[in-house]
């Protein structure tokens, strides 16, 4: 799994077609997330950034070049192989948290082990081992209407890790939370990029940016700034 | 996902707009209560109707002149007691012979009276039908061979005429014409709408001299085994015709009496169940609706679950087993009511009902099936959201 890098982008792009007017949302992207990789993705609204999560994350499937989740083409994979492979590689972590409401914290997290196939009394053992690693050992049995912001952002972080994947994408993570909030989300983050997951940010905060490894700046559909910080770095390149 | 916690989740989601669910579910309900409550009627209806029948005693067959066919015009009697001489030889026993000429008059005692249904019969009657007495004793041979002014009551003219009072010895009159009471019925109930306590049994001959005829208007006669019945009838209406040439006559059976009415009552049993089915239809509608509802309620959720790995399957097993969940607790108190009703209605109104196990099943059976059907739709729609798209949605 080490050799393989978690996502490969070769040049891909994704149309739309939307009342028989086609609309380009990304022209061409290569990018490649290793394992730990820490990446910023930058832009406005409208830039694309958002189009390109979607598919690094298995959610959406490029309309041209080739993407590889876990070494697997996309391409090549039905709906329902997709959904595992959501599970297995990828965690989401979105701005507006997307909790079930009415769900306590614990079985929120144990949602995607539910996809798996595994039973109950484990499921609820596991979140609760990612909900203590988050913090919020005292909130298990809590709702989401009972926390705060930052509370829920750590829930649904603790949920993108439940299954234990390569990659942790995070859209906008801080951006429904005020500063100080928002500061120990990013530093929970980084302690699990120590960890070893890898963290895709995407943010058009750049102050967030600037704390990631590396950073890639879009517009209109396309990568326009590899800024390489991290010592590794050489992949991104447009 | 296991089916387990897919059947969790529905029942999560119906908890959690109780209101909704339960106003989904009445539509089912209701429809399924019809449908219980209904073919419970039929069914009682129909099995008092067969046990009315067969209290009449059993392989019997009734001649009647004329044809019974639809359309036929009816005809007048040209019986007369000879003829029962006739039919006594074909049967081999006088007493497996009974007949009947009837009509409806006023019986008096002292200042009180009643509309009563006069019957001149042979005392052959107590053999052929089921008819018990409850105090005295039935009419003789001889009374009938001397058409002596003997009468036996039933027990609602008994009641009408004598309260409490012994009837026993005491004076009647029919038709201005002086009877004394020898016997009184066991109480009967009604029989085929028929009140059968407002009998009055008098000797065949004495109720011809009262009416001056010499007809009688039907003959009934219990056949030895079941077997010759039909052998029987057709000798019956052989030997009847020879004597009158001209006249028709016909013989049925028990069973063929059963057949038709059994087949008049399935029509009318099916056709209510019919009815109230189409209400049970409506109810599916309803769960379609909410379905559609919630799955556009829920856009968020499907989005979020299919980014976390469910498979379009498993997002739409959910909302069907939640259509499943909705049909089938609502057929299940729909059950529960349209039993309480069909109970209800027996106990509490003259019309019979009897609820049955195969109505039961098959209104649970419908009610699951409902929910499949009409949950597919929104289960599909829900199944193949775009997870982008619904992750967006607000």
């Amino acid at each position: 799994m080490s050799d393989i890098p978690a996502i490969v982008a070769t040049d891909v792009s994704r149309t739309y077609e939307l009342d028989g007017v086609s609309v380009t949302a990304l022209r061409g992207v290569s990018l490649t997330v290793t394992d730990g990789d820490y990446l910023a993705i930058v832009g406005t609204s409208g830039s694309g950034k958002s189009t390109l999560m979607h598919l690094l994350g298995g959610l959406d499937r490029p309309t041209g070049g080739t993407l590889l989740i876990g070494g697997r083409d996309v391409a090549t994979l039905t709906p329902p192989e997709m959904a595992r492979l959501r599970n297995e590689t990828i965690g989401f972590v979105f701005q507006s948290f997307h909790l079930l409401t009415r769900t306590t914290a614990r079985d929120n997290v144990a949602l995607p082990l539910v996809y798996r196939g595994i039973g109950r009394r484990e499921r609820r053992a596991r979140a609760g081992e990612m909900l203590e690693r988050v913090g919020l050992a005292h909130r298990m049995d809590h709702r989401p209407n009972q926390m705060s912001g930052g509370e829920q952002q750590r829930v649904a972080i603790a949920r993108a890790l439940v299954t234990g994947p390569s990659v942790l994408l995070a859209d906008e993570p801080t951006g429904n939370l005020d500063t100080t909030t928002g500061q120990s989300v990013l530093a929970l983050l980084e302690s699990l990029n120590a960890d070893g997951v890898a963290v895709v940010l995407v943010t058009h905060d750049r102050e967030v940016a600037e704390r990631a490894h590396r950073q890639i700046v879009m517009r209109d559909g396309l990568i326009v700034e590899p800024a390489p910080l991290a010592p590794d770095a050489g992949d991104g390149t447009a | 996902m296991r089916l387990a916690e897919a059947w969790r989740v529905a029942l999560d989601a119906l908890r959690a707009n109780r209101l909704r669910s339960v106003l989904t579910m009445l539509g089912v309900v209701i429809g399924v209560a019809a449908v219980v409550a209904l073919v419970a009627i039929g069914t009682g209806t129909k099995q008092q109707i067969e046990q009315q029948v067969e209290g009449l005693g059993s392989n019997l067959l009734i001649v009647v002149p004329g044809r019974l066919e639809a359309g036929s015009a009816p005809s007048v009697s040209t019986l007369s007691l000879d003829d029962v001489e006739a039919v006594s030889r074909v049967v081999g026993d006088r007493n497996r012979v009974a007949v009947t000429v009837a009509s409806g008059e006023t019986v008096r005692a002292g200042s009180r009276t009643s509309f009563a249904s006069m019957q001149g019969v042979l005392e052959t009657t107590p053999s052929v039908f089921v008819r018990r007495l409850d105090r005295g004793s039935y009419l003789t041979r001889s009374d009938v061979n001397t058409a002596r002014r003997v009468a036996v009551l039933g027990a609602g003219v008994a009641t009408q005429l004598f309260g409490d009072r012994d009837p026993i010895g005491r004076q009647i009159t029919i038709g201005g014409v002086r009877f004394r009471v020898i016997g009184t019925f066991e109480q009967l109930g009604q029989s085929l709408g028929v009140d059968r306590d407002s009998e009055v049994h008098i000797p065949v001959t004495a109720a011809q001299r009262l009416l001056g005829t010499d007809r009688i208007d039907a003959l009934a006669i219990r056949a030895p085994d079941r077997e010759r019945i039909d052998t029987l009838g057709a000798d019956i209406v052989a030997a009847l015709s020879k004597r009158h040439p001209e006249s028709d006559f016909s013989a049925v059976t028990q069973e063929q009496i059963l057949g038709v009415l059994g087949d008049i009552l399935g029509v009318l049993t099916g056709v209510l169940a019919a009815i109230a089915g189409i209400s049970l239809l409506v109810g599916g509608v309803g769960v379609s609706n909410i379905m559609l509802v919630s799955v556009r309620e829920r856009t968020r959720e499907i989005g979020l679950r299919k980014a976390v790995g469910a498979r379009p399957r498993d997002i739409g097993l959910q909302f069907l087993l939640e259509a499943v969940l909705l049909t089938t607790i609502g057929g299940v108190i729909g059950m529960a009511l349209g039993i309480s009703a069909a109970l209800l209605v027996d106990r509490l109104s003259p019309v019979p009902a009897a609820v049955t196990w195969w109505s039961l099943a098959l209104a649970f059976g419908v009610s699951a099936l409902v929910g499949i059907v009409f949950g597919v739709v929104p289960a599909q729609r829900a199944g193949r959201l775009d997870p982008v798209v619904a992750l967006r949605t607000e």
